[in-house]
């Protein structure tokens, strides 16, 4: 290979990282700005409107006043770890947005082939959101450690006890959806619901739908399950200490998973990129991602401002004795639907039934 | 030659990390360094193709055991000078260990069984090989007693922790989640005539 070849490949990397970073960073600031106006009208007021036409300008204004703050690093904490932690939170946050199919696209017709909008297209990418996002943890952990402050310590453990509860249900709502697509590959698992919205997955795992969306709200630490920053008991939990960039970093972090959860919710069962009619087709693909995804995380902020917290022993009981069971169930009943003919002939319509959702049996 | 230089990019990185853990002064630096490692080792399993144990590396083991790791040491308090107390003591016991491994290694890597033309060059699969699949195959039809009897294990590991750390304490309210739920208005109100 070339010299030239490889910096011109390390050139089309950079630009594609940056296709994404870049937007993911911009809808946080205005994702912040939608929760205060949605947060503003459910509660009957005004909400920001004072920085630009419509306060349209105020993420930018509240990211000079973070970024002009002073940073203070507590006398008594770990520094290096203190420093470190924001940056281990936003890491993941960011880097698993690496395998997120964004479409198909033949680039105007240049290809013959529709290529996948996606920056690495792994065969293993659901496996990898949940490797990434478990990583989200060490961030919140090591925040709540080296502040070296009681009230860091204690959320910093309710928020590990959560994250590694919620995920455990959130794995198996996976395993529902790999058992009907067949594939670990996000950009197979939406051509798998291709044909409008009686293919999505939702119709037959509306359930994990429910459980994979609000496990997701436990992951991201999002009302109602924000009880690690619950500001009646904990001030404001493991990010107590930190002020200036290092707040907002933590912010970017806890934004950009709900962008990720929401983006996931889409593509793993409402169809990803597809149209809910055929007919609607000449709307390109990715606009209707984007619409759903939007969806959701108003469907997060909206979340925000309807529900009360949870309480601590509320939160598990959701996790261990209502999600897990339920998602338990639910891969044995698709087991039993996709197996049932061998069973009994009689049976047959079940896996048909099922079968119409599962392209790798045909 | 991508390939060998991400090869040793991450197994220096990974002995740098496994260095820093037995060096580090402080145990929470020693847990990141020990992550750090699992990282690296999970890009070595990459560049063999084993995409599927690279990742289920990172989340098993960075993403849960170490944190129960973590949990532990958090709430720790390690004395490091009285750690090192005995390190003269053990440190001609650990050298001599140490020796033999460095002897053994320098013999393998001589005998010539290692040497770069004995081992057959293993070309990489095409893209259509999933080695999830090829895992998933192995694991349901060959192994399948041994993948009950390990899930078995666990299963009764689980409940007996579980089991261990059960009990109710007579001073503290607990909440029947399904009798509040069946409440009903008459169990409640009382009509009362003024």
């Amino acid at each position: 290979m070339e010299w030239t070849d490889i910096a011109l490949t390390g050139l089309i990397w950079a630009l594609e990282i940056l296709a994404i970073a870049v937007p993911v960073a911009l809808s946080v600031a205005y994702i912040t700005y939608a929760e205060r106006r949605v947060i503003g009208l459910i509660q009957v007021r005004k909400g920001c409107n004072r920085v630009g036409p419509f306060g349209l300008l105020q993420p930018l204004a509240d990211g000079l006043k973070l970024f002009l703050k002073e940073t203070i690093i507590p006398s008594q904490a770990n520094k290096i770890l203190f420093v470190a932690a924001p940056v281990m939170a936003l890491v993941p946050a960011l880097v698993a947005f690496a395998v997120v199919p964004f479409g198909e696209t033949t680039l105007f017709g240049l290809w013959d082939t529709a290529h996948v909008m996606a920056i690495a297209h792994l065969n293993v990418g659901i496996l990898y959101i949940l490797a990434i996002s478990s990583l989200a943890i060490y961030g919140v952990l090591m925040a709540g450690w080296s502040s070296n402050s009681k009230y860091a310590l204690i959320a910093s453990v309710r928020a590990t006890c959560q994250m590694i509860s919620y995920e455990i249900s959130m794995g198996f709502a996976l395993v529902c959806v790999l058992m009907l697509a067949g594939s670990m590959d996000l950009s197979v698992i939406v051509n798998a619901q291709t044909g409008g919205f009686w293919h999505w997955y939702i119709i037959p795992l509306f359930p994990m739908f429910l459980v994979y969306f609000i496990s997701g709200c436990a992951e991201t630490n999002r009302t109602p399950f924000d009880l690690v920053e619950g500001e009646a008991e904990l001030v404001a939990g493991h990010i107590v200490e930190y002020s200036g960039m290092w707040f907002a970093t933590f912010s970017l972090a806890e934004y950009g998973a709900m962008i990720l959860i929401s983006l996931l919710t889409s593509i793993l069962f409402l169809g990803g990129w597809d149209a809910p009619i055929p007919a609607l087709d000449f709307i390109p693909g990715t606009v209707w991602l984007l619409l759903k995804t939007s969806f959701f995380i108003f469907v997060f902020i909206w979340f925000r401002a309807t529900f009360p917290r949870f309480r601590y022993d509320q939160m598990m009981r959701l996790g261990w004795k209502v999600f897990l069971p339920w998602t338990l169930a639910w891969i044995a009943v698709l087991g039993l639907f996709t197996y049932a003919e061998e069973l009994n002939s009689s049976l047959t319509i079940l896996s048909d039934m099922i079968g119409y959702y599962q392209p790798w049996r045909s | 030659m991508f390939e060998a230089g991400f090869f040793y990019l991450f197994a220096t990185l990974a002995v740098i990390g496994a260095m820093g853990v037995v060096l580090a002064r402080h145990t929470m630096h020693s847990v990141m360094f020990l992550i750090f490692c699992f990282f690296n080792s999970a890009g070595l399993f990459f560049l063999l193709d084993a995409e599927f144990l690279g990742i289920i590396l990172i989340l098993i083991y960075v993403g849960a055991v170490m944190v129960l790791f973590m949990f532990v040491i958090m709430m720790l308090e390690v004395n490091k000078a009285k750690l090192r107390e005995g390190f003269l003591q053990y440190l001609p016991m650990g050298g001599m260990i140490a020796m033999a491994l460095l002897v053994e290694f320098i013999a393998a890597a001589s005998s010539g069984i290692f040497h770069t033309d004995a081992i057959a060059t293993v070309g990489h699969l095409g893209q259509e090989v999933n080695n999830t699949v090829e895992i998933g195959k192995i694991l349901y039809t060959q192994y399948l007693l041994g993948f009950e009897i390990a899930a078995i294990i666990l299963l009764v590991a689980l409940v007996g922790a579980i089991v261990l750390t059960l009990r109710t304490r007579k001073d503290a309210k607990y909440q029947n989640i399904s009798k509040q739920v069946n409440v009903r208005k008459e169990d409640r109100l009382r009509k009362v005539r003024m």
